[in-house]
């Protein structure tokens, strides 16, 4: 089981993939027939498509952090408000943008630009932060969580304000809102590749930290083990994770909340593997949705984010079933 | 008999002549002033006794409707993204189109609402016993059917001669476009993440006036979200934006090599070049002036 499940992973990553280069606007085309643009095959699908699983990567391994974090299975890598931090710092910068009108915006694109990508992540890390802060630090989940609840449906309502009083940024926020992984470019690709590594390796490092979380935090401290800090690491992590993703490519969701479930249904692992099996399963869902998002309504668009919610939804509702009936037998 | 006499008296026939007058001059006029009546955009039919004095609009188009047929000192409140002519911009604002504010529109006492027929606002206000007139136009011919229907509501002089001068507008901005652009393929984007304008859409009828073609067909609806790729592959030779930046566009992976952006045949129009554009309303051939502008520029 144990090498099955990565072998499986790592052989739909490679077809899943090599779909994608087929995949195009106008549908399916092998990448080396005549009528395929190189330009497009290099500079769109492929950088789209690694994209896609590098962000998918992030979330499912930010979900499985999250999870194994907060000891609880329904936690999501958009907890503690950063998705709505996110929104509400790319609707700052496009109202800003909206009411500077086109001269400024060209003048200043780069910032711009730069600014989209760096206020969701700085209102994802914001609004983390201002949820620890009402948490009263990390030592009590439940605590954390409410807060997380609070600091997302009130940043949340600022952005609907925002959406309201400059109507022209309603379309583009929207288009934020519901994720979009069609202008992923290849410095998006080596971004998302970075934060991902360094999320790897510090996961794989603080692995066996959350098995030894999930016997409790006071038996984690018995164990000599520096809970705060290594707490503090994690939630990093979380907070870099979803933050880049979220700057790239929207709010895509469900991911993060169904590759650790999806994981845990073929197998029992501990936290070191499950994070790294998780990040793969993350990375091949969001690819997978590309997929159809490209596919379905060719050559228009369905938002990937919505494909994410229904199959996410479906699977977990699944899922859920298959407990609630697991548990009525035994 | 004498009853029949004294009704027959030269005085009496006077006063039946000018009864009889009165009742004739009566019914030619009556039926001009008491009977202003409407079909809005549900099929519902609004009577009026007198045409509307006070008009509260809560869709820029409309009320910028009013306001070109002469109807702009009837206007008591506007939503607050009506913002042309220059005068409502004073007007009391009563919300906007998703969140109109119902005690507001109330409390200006208005004879007539003007209002898109997708506000859930219509039912209450009309429940209060004001006038509702549900009106959206969203293609050429929708805007000529709502200046109709508002030019006979506000009971207008100016209808058809604000009809003419926007036929007279659009021909004079398509003469001017010049020859080598007419037929070229341009790709018009509405929101950077990539959303169009089809050529089903307004702008893209009044573009499509001006001679010129769209990359995108009608068929995939007025507004569709582009894969990206798609309009790298159909290589436009312009480029028109409604907001976002040229340096944007080509920031983009794999956009440099489209012929308009090789070529910097990019408009980027602002915001209110961009509601110009946008609105289906009676400014539609300052519409097609602004593009004939920008082409005449942008020519190769």
């Amino acid at each position: 089981m144990n090498a099955r499940l990565p072998a499986l992973l790592a052989l739909l990553t490679v077809t899943l993939g090599l779909l994608g280069l087929c995949l195009g606007a106008t549908g399916w085309s092998w990448p080396w027939q005549a009528g395929t643009d190189p330009v497009i095959l290099w500079e769109l699908r492929m950088p789209r498509t690694a994209g896609a699983w590098l962000a998918g990567g992030l979330l499912g391994l930010t979900g499985a952090i999250a999870q194994g974090l907060f000891r609880n299975p329904l936690a999501d890598p958009y907890l503690l408000g950063s998705a709505s931090g996110a929104s509400l710092g790319v609707a700052a910068v496009l109202a800003v943008g909206g009411t500077a009108g086109a001269e400024a915006m060209a003048a200043g694109s780069w910032l711009i630009r730069l600014g989209l990508t760096g206020a969701a992540f700085l209102g994802a890390i914001g609004a983390v932060l201002l949820t620890l802060v009402l948490a009263q630090g990390l030592a009590h989940t439940l605590r954390l969580l409410l807060a997380g609840v609070i600091v997302g449906v009130v940043l949340g309502a600022m952005t609907s304000l925002l959406g309201l009083a400059v109507p022209a940024i309603a379309p583009a926020l929207q288009a934020f809102m519901v994720g979009s992984t069609g202008l992923l470019g290849w410095t998006s690709v080596a971004l998302l590749a970075a934060v991902l590594v360094t999320g790897l390796a510090v996961s794989i490092v603080l692995g066996p930290w959350l098995d030894a979380l999930s016997l409790g935090e006071e038996t984690a401290a018995s164990l000599g083990l520096p809970v705060g800090m290594l707490r503090a690491a994690l939630l990093a992590v979380l907070a870099l994770g979803t933050g880049t993703v979220v700057a790239q490519a929207g709010l895509v969701a469900f991911v993060g909340l169904a590759a650790p479930h999806a994981v845990r249904a073929v197998a029992r692992l501990t936290h070191r593997p499950l994070l790294v099996a998780s990040s793969l399963m993350g990375g091949v869902l969001l690819l997978a949705a590309d997929l159809l998002s490209r596919w379905l309504l060719a050559p228009q668009e369905l938002p990937v984010g919505i494909l994410t919610s229904c199959l996410g939804g479906g699977y977990l509702l699944w899922w859920m079933r298959r407990q609630s009936r697991g548990a009525g037998a035994a | 008999m004498r009853v029949a006499r004294a009704l027959l008296a030269p005085t009496a026939c006077r006063a039946w002549a000018a009864a009889i007058a009165a009742v004739l001059l009566a019914a030619a006029v009556l039926p001009a002033r008491a009977a202003t009546e409407v079909r809005d955009d549900r099929g519902k039919v609004i009577r009026f006794a007198s045409p509307p004095r006070r008009i509260v609009s809560v869709l820029p188009s409309l009320t910028e409707t009013v306001a070109a047929l002469g109807g702009v000192d009837r206007l008591v409140g506007t939503d607050r993204y009506s913002d042309w002519p220059e005068t409502v911009r004073a007007l009391p604002k009563v919300g906007g189109g998703i969140d109109p504010n119902l005690e507001a529109i109330v409390a200006l006492k208005p004879d007539c609402v003007l209002i898109a027929p997708s506000a859930r606002v219509s039912r209450r206000l009309e429940q209060l016993g004001l006038r509702v007139v549900a009106l959206e136009p969203k293609t050429h011919a929708d805007v000529r059917r709502v200046t109709r229907v508002v030019g006979t509501l506000l009971g207008s002089p100016s209808t058809q001669r604000l009809l003419a001068d926007m036929d007279r507008g659009l021909a004079a901005a398509a003469a001017r476009v010049p020859a080598r652009v007419r037929g070229l393929r341009a790709y018009v984007e509405v929101d950077q993440t990539p959303y169009a304008a089809s050529s089903g859409s307004f702008l893209g009828e009044t573009l499509a006036r001006l001679g010129l073609a769209n990359i995108v067909p009608a068929s995939m609806g007025p507004f569709p979200h582009l894969n990206p790729e798609f309009v790298v592959a159909a290589n436009p030779a312009i480029i028109l934006m409604a907001g976002g930046s040229a340096a944007e566009l080509s920031a983009r992976p794999g956009w440099k090599r489209i012929d308009a952006v090789r070529a910097g045949r990019v408009r980027v129009f602002d915001r209110q070049e961009g509601d110009v554009l946008v609105r289906p309303g009676p400014r539609l051939a300052e519409a097609a002036a602004l593009l004939a502008d920008a082409l005449a520029v942008l020519a190769p």
